[in-house]
């Protein structure tokens, strides 16, 4: 019963995910749109006065019995007969806190203009914490000074058990204002069979013997990455001369024709059918892909390294339980909340001590050992940040110099 | 009395005018005032009258533009060629089980668009049901593929768009006079003849409405492009998209989506001179 459900609960998950994971904002096609441009045109009416001096405000702030969580779809533990999240059970037990927890995150671009008018006029949004993934996005959120910085006192556990990986990361420095929920890495999957050797390296999505059969990504900051990596320039520290540099050999691939199509999240379903052989992908899709069956798919993080992005918990400018989201935060970054959410979710964990609960305790060895879900320190290493733009103008020069790969 | 008399279509056309007002006219305008304005996301949007925006999005996008035409054109006119016989078929030849035939047309649109698009994927998958068993017995050779190439994308926006034609064809089909059929073949006719001389012409207003419905469609799609299509399929609605949500550069969207709109107005304005209602009824006539 126990192992039916297992594999019941990995398919339905894989499936689900692969309809609402967060790397999918092209495939939401369009949903607020309109909305966002509304907001953007609306005058800037009645800001709220901005909170200048944050302790003080803090201070002032009263314990509450309520916590309002805004996730992903499928980005957290669930009881086996579906309706419960035993992580949060456990929560509300040892705090008192009632939880409303709310899968309203389908993608970030639909979800920012959900609530970017709400917070731009100043009021509340209605969560007092939000996640969101590491990019222009939440960049653009730090700028408007939409998220209240973290009272770090509250949250002894984060300097104590996060993995060096989420600690300081450059687009938050110091973890001023967000906390990792999840991370993934961006490297390369192939299947061995059709590429009949072993992947290792960038320069194997520009070998020629794989024509027609290469997937590169759409998101134009990761091919961006990744052809930096080729090239062997760190994206985080990039400059715009390097983005020439890898929008250059960008371009000579597709004109060569390797390029089958720069794929969004469908690109697995193309790897699972065969139709690419080797391909830039996110670890937890295939992790998913190997437990629904496609078994001799492979994931590398190749020599030159690979990209990390990560899910940030967040609390918005108008929180009305902001001690509530400290709480959990702090709650998060122990063992046992972590390692309960981990054994359900198989992204990266941001708390390398869950493994041995995972492994002692829930007694769950597939996910506990599997080096996608817990990485060694050793290949953390060898990951970078996405490049932290400083502002609009950076990030246009960016999106002018590699839309044109894509768009093409 | 006589006064509530002479206002009464104007009352009752209010609810009418009100959804244009808030459905359509407010967003038109303000997407217009959108394209003019300057700015960028984080310093807010100023409307002024920079025209500068439609010059490059004019200029910079023309080869997306012309290829959202072509494969507009393309996937209609083959949309026509293949849904006519349907509409004639069920028209001429359902009998009884007209509706269930026309059921059976509008069955997989109870599923989402992007599923059904999805399992076209699978479909045409390289080794998959089709190209798989062309390969295995030599018809095709091993590297070839549809997958990611422009003929993918015309096929997806022609299978989704095929209801949408098969519908105004089959209405006006099944409303015309058999009688005048019956007197065609009377009069000698070939059935060749009879279908050039009378069924086709009286036809044609189903024709022309399903051509506008799936033309004016077509060319604004981006979810074709986005999953059957491959490296240079991108559509105009795929940049509108890009636009959007990932530059945020919102005056350049609403001035593409302008000028996408304006071309699909002269468009239609050209199609309508040539083969508009009044000429068809001549032409019947």
């Amino acid at each position: 019963m126990s192992k039916d459900d297992q594999n019941g609960r990995d398919l339905t998950q894989a499936f689900y995910r692969g309809l609402t994971q967060p790397r999918l904002s092209r495939q939401n096609f369009m949903r607020g749109a309109g909305a966002a441009m509304m907001a953007a045109l609306a005058p800037q009416i009645a800001r709220a006065e901005k909170v200048k001096d944050w302790p003080a405000w803090w201070a002032k702030q009263k314990p509450t019995k309520e916590f309002v969580f805004a996730n992903w779809p499928l980005y957290i533990d669930v009881s086996s007969d579906g309706k419960d999240h035993p992580s949060i059970d456990e929560f509300t037990k040892q705090t008192g806190i009632h939880v409303t927890y709310k899968e309203v995150i389908q993608e970030v671009g639909p979800f920012y203009a959900q609530v970017a008018p709400v917070l731009k006029a100043g009021q509340a949004t209605g969560y007092d914490m939000m996640v969101i993934t590491n990019g222009w996005y939440l960049t653009e959120m730090l700028m408007q000074n939409w998220l209240v910085p973290i009272w770090q006192e509250k949250v002894p556990n984060f300097a104590k058990n996060a993995s060096p990986s989420v600690k300081n990361p450059p687009f938050d420095p110091g973890n001023k204002h967000t906390m990792v929920w999840q991370s993934g890495l961006t490297g390369i999957a192939y299947n061995p069979k059709l590429t009949k050797r072993e992947i290792t390296s960038f320069d194997d999505l520009w070998d020629p013997a794989f024509a027609g059969h290469i997937g590169m990504f759409s998101d134009i900051i990761e091919i961006g990455s990744a052809a930096m990596l080729k090239l062997g320039i760190n994206p985080t520290t990039s400059t715009p001369a390097d983005w020439e540099k890898a929008a250059a050999i960008l371009k000579d691939q597709k004109a060569k024709g390797l390029v089958r199509q720069y794929y969004d999240q469908s690109y697995i379903n193309a790897l699972e059918s065969g139709d690419v052989w080797i391909t830039m992908a996110w670890s937890g899709d295939v992790y998913q892909a190997n437990s629904k069956g496609y078994k001799d798919l492979k994931f590398v993080v190749p020599k030159e390294g690979c990209s990390i992005w990560h899910d940030n918990m967040c609390i918005p400018v108008g929180a009305k339980n902001p001690l509530s989201a400290l709480e959990w935060m702090n709650y998060y970054y122990t063992p046992e909340a972590a390692g309960l959410v981990e054994d359900y979710v198989n992204y990266i964990c941001p708390v390398p001590a869950a493994k041995d609960y995972i492994l002692n305790v829930i007694k769950d060895p597939d996910v506990a050992n599997s080096p996608l879900v817990f990485p060694p320190e050793s290949e953390l290493a060898r990951t970078h940040e996405y490049h932290p733009f400083k502002n609009y103008a950076e990030y246009q020069k960016w999106l002018n110099i590699f839309n044109p790969v894509v768009q093409g | 009395m006589r006064l509530g008399g002479k206002l009464a279509p104007y009352l009752l056309s209010l609810p009418g005018w009100a959804y244009l007002l808030v459905f359509f006219l407010i967003p038109l305008v303000s997407m217009l005032g959108m394209a003019l304005a300057v700015g960028d996301p984080i310093s807010g949007f100023v409307i002024s009258f920079n025209f500068q925006e439609f010059v490059d999005a004019f200029n910079g996008y023309q080869a997306p533009f012309i290829r959202s035409f072509w494969y507009g054109t393309a996937s209609t006119i083959v949309t026509l060629l293949v849904s006519y016989p349907v509409a004639y078929w069920i028209a001429f030849y359902g009998g009884r089980h007209k509706s269930t035939y026309l059921f059976l047309i509008m069955l997989p649109f109870f599923v989402s668009f992007v599923i059904r698009v999805l399992a076209w994927e699978f479909i045409l998958s390289d080794q998959g049901v089709i190209l798989g068993t062309l390969k295995q017995f030599g018809i095709l050779p091993q590297s070839s593929r549809i997958l990611s190439t422009q003929w993918a994308v015309i096929g997806g926006l022609i299978y989704n768009s095929f209801a949408y034609y098969v519908l105004p064809l089959y209405v006006v089909l099944e409303k015309l006079d058999r009688r005048l059929v019956r007197a065609a073949n009377d009069l000698y006719a070939s059935p060749v003849t009879a279908f050039m001389k009378i069924i086709l012409p009286l036809s044609a207003p189903g024709i022309f409405a399903g051509f506008l419905l799936v033309f004016v469609t077509n060319v604004g799609d981006y979810v074709n492009a986005a999953l059957l299509g491959g490296p240079g399929t991108y559509m105009i609605g795929n940049i509108i998209q890009d636009s959007f949500f990932q530059s945020q550069d919102y005056p350049m969207a609403a001035a593409l989506s302008s000028i996408l709109m304006l071309m699909l107005m002269v468009a239609i304005l050209l199609y309508s001179k040539a083969f508009g209602t009044d000429t068809i009824q001549e032409y019947a006539a």
